[in-house]
């Protein structure tokens, strides 16, 4: 990829990966010169773009329709590039961004209360815990108020104070409000606002969308991505597509846990499928549990529901002080409302004054945790806390209350048959999203050229750990205002390359190769469900590689994780046939993956010996129970490349260099 | 033409129908009423809507207005029923909030085509048909009068008619408002008071029509 | 303190869309009332699966109520007989021991079914590419707040686009009609200054591309709105009228 006026800064050191070291490689991460607020204007100035006749002669695959996937194709559409879109879903709406509950953040500073571009992309590198890179982070806070007005102008109903102008509201990380919402539904609106634009585009003809169709495998030709091999769910045929660049906008892998707040459907397969090929799997460890989630209640749970961060606003979380009391209420003796203000363990507030509740996630999760381990835990199995709007209802009033959270209220009273108008919620932390995810360098590109991954999927810009209202800041900034140029940059020199026949050689063996891991998984004829073997799974990774990792739980781990393995390729079950509708060999194709996912977090873990956001080792913490980082030792991007079937994989290091951001340890005290 | 080929062209088409016969039906129970105070009163209106022209030709509009309303009333029910698909559910709950009449508007509208047919057989033949053609010539086609009381004086035909009427109540208690809706005369506020407006509106008519019926059927 | 209760299933299995269905009996033990509707599925299909049989195929994903995917018209119900939830919210403890639930894909021309439970709503989807939308290209836009909106107006929009698609509004249709679908888009739209200015052609478009699909005439029985899992007002429907005459009468 030759770029004109921009002189890559090589920064990336080189070192040799833990096990097995090939040859060195360098990770180049392509960052544009200059001052690092310069860095986007500059490379938006000398990239190369492509002419809108060339548009119309070159065919981009992208995979997702979430806010980045859905986001990236309409705007690709409108350049007037030809775009084919896949989702597994019935309809681009129904991608999971659509659940996201609290709110976007954006550095509008409408609230006059000191917001900056500055200052939003310092709280994401705090909040991810000095684990991301720089001039990734600070050109999406400065993209972040394009989102908003784009957002509105599509018909976003945000909401609005009385004087008609756009309301904010608080979330963890950050001490402005900067984060707009639409009621307790903004990732739906923001959702749907993408897909209003992508429907625009299908109508004009510039998007063709495939509905129900999965990504299996990605098609390299002579070193660039040229297509994919898609599974039609409902008639079970598997095609191929070719295309002059792919975008993976997939999304997580959280639902490797089994139990996660990801919708069922949510998988890591596309983004595994991408490894397989030669793309970088970056910080697989890096996974965020949220801390506001409803807790697990019987072997028969098929996924946890998250309750908005927003609730943190106006909620105050506590525990019992006295262990009898915690005894007592897990025993049914006692109700919360019976413990006195003067016995609750407000233990966000009482050690970190400065956020209280507000704290980020991965702070909020781990305290959680440490009551609970330390025998403070509510509810029947002692794994929850309460959540309490006691204080805020006589405040505000419960109709301000009502008002303000109400679909979140009614949501939990639905589920757990409680009314949290009158008793406290009970939340717990849950696998919620992937900081960690495939290697991209600044213009969205992974290590094989001509395949682009934005989202969720990629390794994003928060580190080790997500701040709340960023994901769909991220998704869209990428898909919207980063993606659709830099990806011109790619195809710049490919305005001269013909449309691929899906009867090239490359594309026939990609797709033998699926059928053959289908016709595999098949031939298995076992006794267990697919199911069955994802909740094994998944207690594994939420034991070993979960809030609390140590060397010898991870060892633990990739030990299980091989023997899990065995068992799923030994003894599964997929009733039906492969040709047709069936959802079971659906499930086991992403549980695969899933296991690969598994053994590549544990991993990664490993490798990590230090404590960072979501990445939590025990053996690292400070006396307080903080993360403790190393950064002498640990300050980059982990790297991970496929080395085939059975064979450890190699780490490469993207070095992190903080020029404009003084590194420390991240404070939420004073 | 948006009337004939959109959905809601279509229920505009019913509901400005539907509106009109409301109407119609209005000044026909005022019309009725006066018969109870009034023999001679009544009998003057009857002679004035007589086989005059202005009558003949209101009468032509009430009936093209009924005609359309029934033709398009099967026409969307056709095309509503193919819409549903061919498999039936099994198991059927309305909900609370949904009005009977509201999904039996097929159902009484033919009660009372039936009804309809009933009573034009009964008076309209007798007076303005009779009138043009001389189809009864034993009978004064100004005389309304006459053949409420001897219509009336049989209790089967009265309680027919109460029936009829109680069809009609049914019909019109979702068509009123169902019509200002379909033309967008509705929003959340008013949603509620056209209900309640409605209700009362389709009760008096009802009513009026009623107490003709009951005072000459039993108390006259 | 955990309840159980055993229930008789009685579920609408079909090969494909155009393959004859028909209602199969499944007895199911020992449900927790704290599970989900869902998971009380799982359960079965697990059990299935372990007998080597092919489980009963259903849409869901999020399993939050909110990605609309998810339908089943349980005892007569779209989304069961709980309000203001989707199928997926919807929890074993509003059954009781012994009760048989009759469980239907959502039945209507415009979603044909697929398999069993699962049918294609691909018709909403080409709705919304009528007109469903404000035609903005990205980038080029005002400032966010350059043009002020009522509160008011902004809340009612917002509650019309609330709508998750899931289709309840069709299923519990007598009529099959999609008017209520097709009322919250352009209400949401037609509400703000943004979508004002395409409010007139969008009606048209939508309205047509619904009425092309097969979906029938709205007789105002209410059914939808009583149903939606999101309470999404017929309001919108009276909304939708007006825009749409008033864009009839112009031309």
């Amino acid at each position: 990829m030759a770029k004109t006026d921009i002189t890559p800064e090589v920064e990336a050191q080189v070192q040799e990966a833990p096990k097995a070291a090939p040859a060195a490689k360098t990770i180049d991460s392509k960052i544009p010169e200059g001052p690092l607020a310069e860095k986007w204007t500059n490379y938006k100035s000398h990239q190369k773009l492509v002419n809108p006749a060339n548009k119309r002669r070159l065919d981009i695959i992208v995979v997702g329709t979430g806010l980045a996937g859905g986001s990236a194709a309409a705007s690709l559409g409108e350049m007037g590039f030809n775009v084919l879109n896949f989702c597994i879903q019935d309809s681009p709406r129904r991608a999971h961004s659509i659940a996201a509950q609290g709110g976007i953040n954006a550095a509008k500073n409408y609230q006059n209360d000191g917001d900056s571009v500055y200052r939003l992309f310092y709280d994401t590198i705090k909040g991810g815990d000095y684990r991301a890179r720089e001039a990734n982070v600070h050109r999406l806070a400065e993209v972040s108020n394009s989102i908003i007005d784009q957002c509105v102008a599509q018909g976003v109903p945000f909401a609005r104070e009385y004087g008609g102008l756009l309301d904010n509201r608080s979330f963890g990380g950050a001490q402005v409000s900067r984060t707009f919402y639409a009621k307790g539904q903004t990732g739906q609106q923001l959702l749907l606002g993408a897909y209003s634009a992508l429907s625009r585009q299908v109508k004009k003809g510039t998007v063709k969308l495939f509905p129900r169709h999965e990504m299996l495998d990605l098609v390299v030709i002579d070193g660039r991505a040229r297509g994919i091999i898609a599974r039609n769910l409902v008639t079970g045929k598997i095609e191929r597509y070719a295309a002059h660049a792919v975008v993976i906008a997939t999304g997580g892998y959280g639902n490797t846990f089994f139990l996660s707040t990801n919708a069922m459907g949510s998988n890591g397969s596309a983004a595994l499928q991408c490894y397989k090929k030669g793309a970088y799997f970056a910080n697989p460890a890096f996974a965020q549990i949220h801390p506001t989630c409803i807790p697990v209640h019987g072997e028969f749970q098929s996924k946890l529901t998250l309750m908005s961060e927003s609730l943190r606003n106006d909620g105050r979380i506590w525990v019992p002080k006295k262990k009898e009391d915690a005894e007592a209420i897990r025993a049914g003796k006692l109700k919360p409302t019976d413990i006195a203000e003067n016995d609750r363990d407000y233990y966000l507030e009482r050690r970190y004054p400065a956020f209280g509740n507000l704290v980020p996630r991965d702070v909020a999760s781990r305290a959680a945790k440490e009551r609970c381990d330390a025998g403070f835990g509510v509810g029947t199995t002692g794994l929850a806390v309460y959540l309490d709007f006691s204080s805020a209802i006589d405040r505000l009033g419960e109709d301000v209350v009502r008002a303000r959270y109400g679909n979140l209220f009614q949501m939990y009273e639905k589920i757990v048959d409680d009314n949290p108008y009158k008793t406290p919620m009970m939340i717990y932390p849950a696998i919620h999203y992937t900081m960690g995810g495939i290697w991209v360098d600044y213009e969205l590109s992974t290590s094989i050229p001509g395949l682009f991954a934005i989202g969720e999927a990629n390794f994003s810009d928060h580190g080790a750990n997500r701040l709340g209202a960023s994901a769909l800041m991220q998704g869209l900034a990428d898909g919207y205002f980063v993606l659709p140029y830099t990806i011109q940059n790619y195809l710049s020199d490919q305005i001269t390359v013909p449309r691929f026949s899906t009867d090239l050689p490359e594309f026939v063996q990609a797709e033998k190769d699926v059928n053959a891991r289908i016709a595999k998984l098949m031939a298995v004829k076992g006794n267990r469900s697919v199911d069955s073997i994802h909740k094994e799974l998944g207690l594994i990774m939420w034991n070993f590689v979960g809030m609390g990792r140590t060397k010898e739980g991870l060892e633990t781990a990739l030990e299980k994780i091989k023997e899990v393995k065995k068992e799923f390729w030994s003894n599964v079950r997929i009733p039906g046939e492969a040709d047709t509708l069936n959802v079971e060999l659906e499930k086991a194709l992403r549980l695969a993956d899933f296991i690969e996912i598994g053994r590549l977090m544990a991993l990664d873990a490993l490798n990590r010996n230090e404590s960072c956001g979501g990445h939590f080792r025990e053996e690292y913490q400070t006396e307080e129970g903080e993360a403790l980082r190393q950064d002498d030792k640990y300050m980059y991007v982990s790297c991970w490349e496929y080395q085939g079937e059975d064979k450890e994989p190699v780490m490469y290091k993207e070095e992190l260099k903080y020029e404009a951001i003084k590194v420390q340890q991240r404070n939420y005290k004073q | 033409m948006w009337l004939l080929n959109s959905s809601i062209g279509k229920k505009v088409v019913m509901s400005v129908t539907g509106l009109f016969l409301i109407l119609f039906l209005t000044f026909h129970m005022s019309m009725n009423l006066v018969a109870i105070f009034s023999a001679e009163g009544y009998n003057m209106i009857c002679e004035f809507l007589g086989a005059n022209w202005y009558a003949l030709v209101g009468t032509a509009v009430i009936a093209g207005g009924a005609a359309l309303h029934i033709l398009y009333a099967f026409w969307l029910t056709y095309i509503n029923r193919r819409a549903r698909g061919n498999n039936r559910y099994a198991v059927v709950s309305k909900p609370k909030t949904v009005e009977w009449a509201s999904q039996n508007m097929l159902v009484l509208g033919i009660i009372i085509v039936l009804g309809l047919c009933m009573h034009m057989w009964d008076f309209w033949a007798k007076m303005q048909l009779n009138e043009l053609t001389g189809l009864f010539p034993d009978v004064n086609p100004h005389d309304g009068y006459a053949l409420i009381v001897e219509k009336f004086s049989s209790p089967i035909a009265t309680v027919c008619y109460l029936i009829w009427f109680v069809a009609i109540w049914f019909h019109l208690t979702h068509g009123f408002w169902s019509a200002l809706h379909t033309l967008g005369w509705n929003n959340k506020t008013w949603l509620a008071r056209w209900k309640c407006i409605a209700n009362i509106f389709t009760t008096v008519i009802c009513l009026g029509f009623a107490v003709v019926a009951i005072y000459f059927g039993f108390i006259a | 303190m955990e309840k159980t209760i055993n229930i008789t299933l009685k579920i609408w299995r079909q090969r494909g869309p155009k393959e004859k269905g028909a209602f199969k009996e499944y007895a199911l033990n020992d449900i927790s009332t704290d599970s989900s509707f869902l998971e009380m599925l799982d359960i079965l299909n697990e059990q299935l699966i372990n007998k080597g049989e092919e489980p009963v195929v259903f849409d869901h994903d999020c399993r939050e109520g909110i990605c609309g995917m998810c339908s089943l018209y349980i005892n007569g119900h779209p989304h069961g007989p709980d309000e203001d939830v989707t199928t997926c919210q919807l929890h074993m403890r509003r059954f009781n021991d012994g009760d048989v639930i009759t469980i239907e894909p959502w039945r209507s021309a415009g979603f044909p079914v697929i398999r069993d439970l699962m049918v294609d709503r691909g018709a909403f989807d080409k709705i919304i590419q009528a007109g469903g939308y404000v035609s903005v290209n990205t980038g080029g836009v005002p400032d966010a707040n350059a043009i002020p909106i009522p509160k008011a107006d902004a809340d009612e929009a917002m509650d019309s686009a609330s709508c998750i698609g899931c289709g309840a509004c069709v299923a519990a249709c007598k009529n099959g009609s999609a008017m209520l679908f097709v009322s919250a888009k352009v209400s949401q739209l037609a509400l703000l200054p943004q979508g004002r200015v395409e409010a007139a052609s969008r009606a048209k478009a939508m309205l047509a591309k619904m009425d092309e699909l097969g979906f029938g005439n709205c007789t105002n029985t209410g059914a939808c709105e009583a149903e939606c899992p999101k309470s999404v007002s017929i309001s919108n429907i009276a909304r939708l009228n007006r825009e749409y005459i008033k864009a009839k009468l112009k031309d």
